[in-house]
């Protein structure tokens, strides 16, 4: 049963419609990820779960009560800011009690509270430090905890990372991900950081312009991408234009020179979307020829340009020879490894 | 480096600076200076100022209630006026910045508009609105019958804070202004989201974050009121004289420079003395908000 609902919401600033017909239902405990470029309508939508906004049209339930009607203070989430928004005259302990406070728990309690969430962001002893005098990590820590100790029911994190360098955001999301496991906070986080959204999350919306692309698994999301933005936004991809050969029998897909028995349900100029990691070079296939070869420790990565426009491959580093630049070769890939589209004004 | 390049180098900041150095000295410390000196002359009714050493000028200030009162007045009227523009000019500085664009930059011109009319004509105008029996205000009143006699506004202490405070009202909230420009924009969305009432926000978010603003903005006010000329000597006049009225008096009236220059010097020191402490403690209490 859904937790957290969200139902046809749309968002609109004046003319400018910025989010549209956003649906999605979270399970209890579930860990969503909104991923989309700047500007598409994550933070706005955030908003409007937390109450800083007003939906212009849907409705938002948690648990089946309708959150709308409910003062944003009254809503009992928990919200880490971007830019933290921690209080810069209070303590750490002062900053994390603040919530407890506003609800009346007793002072004993609360010490005991605030002293539990600091130790479990990893701050025991960071009691009386001001934020200022804190490095953003630990700044993001303290508004985690703060977040955290009102025992929230939903987690509403915009992109607390960002601000991070990447050694420190990797061993924050890793902290992240074990904290959200141990106490089973339903939890969404914004992101524009796609490796983030995968190594996170149960679940990735992928938001583009307002609008959902796609909802899946990450794995779901990386291999069978709805769209060709969604393929593009997660990791590198490789679009090439082919067609259903609808004249010979079995119906086979033709991409240059590469051709397999045609998937179900398609016809006419279609879209062939594969991962440079999952195309290898064998003696049939797509021909191309490499333009560079770039040695990258583990992987190799080669740019080609093929029959069918540019390419990128990647191949492991297993030690075996690789072919170098200039050479031609034929690209080849399993018909399992590409997602097929139709394309559209073709 | 070579030497020679080393002593360029070093002699290069002293060579860009003198100019302005130059005119420091010469158009402020020289003067004062003198000033000082000037207050430890004789001065007599036919004898004009003898440039000897004597503390009478100190001992006359020191010894005669007129003078601590004088003083006292000073700095009763400044406080006042800084209260006022504080309570005032807080929540105005506030409300302007929670105001949407166009209405904000509108609103901003109106504060700050004031500050390019000249002070004495802002004054005057409060004393053509409530000036005895001509003022316009007056006028209205006592002929609806409201009032018997003018409002009580001119000579008066409470007029001159009032005036005042209008004059100086901008330096607070540009202050204040300045310090509400450093929120976290989120901050009281941060508050609200952890069960905080409007009340409260304000009070226990906005209030402390905005204090030094409030504070240092409290210094200008207070230091540029204790030191006013123009609004006193239009207001108060020679009834109720104020430290820098009375300087002057003492210099272009009795013609007693010596003792003008000893009032003028002890007004200056008082402040510096007033501003430097509390700036120091301000400094120190606020350490991490000002981080
Ligand atoms: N108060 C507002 N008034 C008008 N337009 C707004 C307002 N807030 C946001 N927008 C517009 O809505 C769109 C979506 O903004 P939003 O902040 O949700 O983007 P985002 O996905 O969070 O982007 P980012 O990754 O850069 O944070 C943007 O085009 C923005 O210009
Ligand atoms: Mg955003």
């Amino acid at each position: 049963m859904a937790y957290l609902e969200l139902d046809r919401v749309a968002k609109q600033f004046g003319t400018q419609t910025v989010v549209d017909d956003f649906s999605l239902s979270v399970g209890k405990g579930e860990f969503i990820s909104f991923l989309g470029p700047s500007g598409c309508g994550k933070t706005t939508t955030l908003q409007m779960i937390a109450g800083f906004l007003d939906p212009t049209r849907g409705a938002i339930r948690l648990e089946g009560k309708d959150l709308t009607a409910i003062h944003p203070a009254k809503r009992g989430l928990g919200i880490v800011f971007q830019s933290y928004a921690l209080f810069p005259h209070m303590t750490a302990s002062e900053n994390v009690a603040f919530g407890l406070e506003m609800r009346g728990v007793p002072r004993a309690e609360r010490a005991e509270r605030v002293r539990a969430a600091l130790a479990m962001v990893g701050l025991a002893g960071y009691e009386d430090r001001h934020p200022r005098r804190m490095s953003g990590g630990q700044q993001q820590r303290v508004a985690l905890a703060r977040a955290l100790v009102i025992k929230p029911s939903v987690l509403l994190l915009d992109e607390p990372l960002s601000n991070l360098d990447a050694k420190l955001r990797e061993e924050m999301q890793i902290e992240l991900r074990q904290i959200q496991r141990t106490i089973g906070t339903t939890t969404i986080l914004v992101t524009h950081d796609q490796n983030e959204a995968m190594s996170l999350s149960d679940r990735i919306v992928v938001m583009s312009q307002g609008k959902i692309e796609q909802i899946g698994t990450p794995q779901e999301t990386y291999e069978k991408p709805a769209s060709a933005f969604v393929s593009q936004f997660l990791g590198k991809t490789n679009d090439f234009a082919g067609t259903i050969d609808r004249t010979v029998s079995p119906t086979q897909l033709v991409a240059g020179s590469w051709r397999a028995p045609a998937p179900a349900g398609l016809g006419g100029p279609v879209t062939v979307s594969v991962r440079p990691e999952r195309i290898g070079f064998g003696d049939a296939g797509l021909s191309a020829k490499i333009l560079t070869r770039i040695f990258q420790g583990n992987h190799w990565l080669f740019q080609c340009d093929s029959e069918c426009g540019p390419a990128i491959v990647i191949r492991q580093n297993d030690g075996t020879a690789q072919p170098g630049e200039g050479d031609a070769v034929r690209l080849t890939w399993r018909p399992e490894d590409m997602s097929v589209r139709a394309r559209a004004g073709a | 480096m070579s030497a020679v390049a080393e002593e360029r180098s070093l002699r290069a900041p002293w060579a860009l600076t003198a100019p302005a150095l130059m005119l420091f000295v010469g158009v402020l410390l020289i003067p004062l200076a003198m000033t000082v000196m000037l207050s430890f002359h004789d001065w007599g009714q036919y004898k004009g100022i003898e440039p000897v050493f004597i503390l009478k000028n100190w001992h006359e200030i020191a010894t005669d209630p007129y003078y601590a009162e004088m003083f006292w007045r000073t700095f009763r009227i400044a406080i006042l006026t800084t209260l006022l523009t504080a309570l005032l000019g807080a929540p105005e500085a506030y409300i302007l910045n929670r105001m949407s664009g166009r209405w904000k930059s509108f609103f901003l011109l109106v504060i700050l508009g004031p500050l390019l009319i000249s002070v004495v004509a802002r004054t005057l105008g409060w004393a053509l609105l409530f000036g005895g029996n001509n003022g316009l205000v007056n006028k209205l009143l006592m002929s609806l019958g409201v009032m018997r006699s003018p409002i009580p506004f001119m000579f008066t202490e409470t007029g001159m804070v009032i005036a005042l405070a209008h004059v100086m009202m901008p330096f607070m909230v540009l202050s204040v202004w300045a310090a509400l420009q450093r929120l976290d924009p989120q901050i009281e969305n941060a508050a609200m989201s952890l069960g905080a009432g409007p009340a409260t926000i304000i009070r226990r978010i906005i209030m402390p974050q905005i204090m030094p603003g409030v504070l240092s903005g409290a210094i200008i006010v207070f230091s540029l009121s204790a030191s006013a000329f123009a609004t006193p000597a239009i207001i108060g006049g020679r009834r109720l004289k104020v430290a820098a009225t009375l300087a002057y008096d003492e210099f272009l009236n009795t013609l007693n420079w010596p003792l003008g220059a000893a009032v003028a010097t002890l007004l200056l020191a008082a402040l510096v003395l007033i501003v430097v402490g509390s700036n120091a403690l301000i400094e120190r209490r606020y350490a991490e908000v000002f981080r």
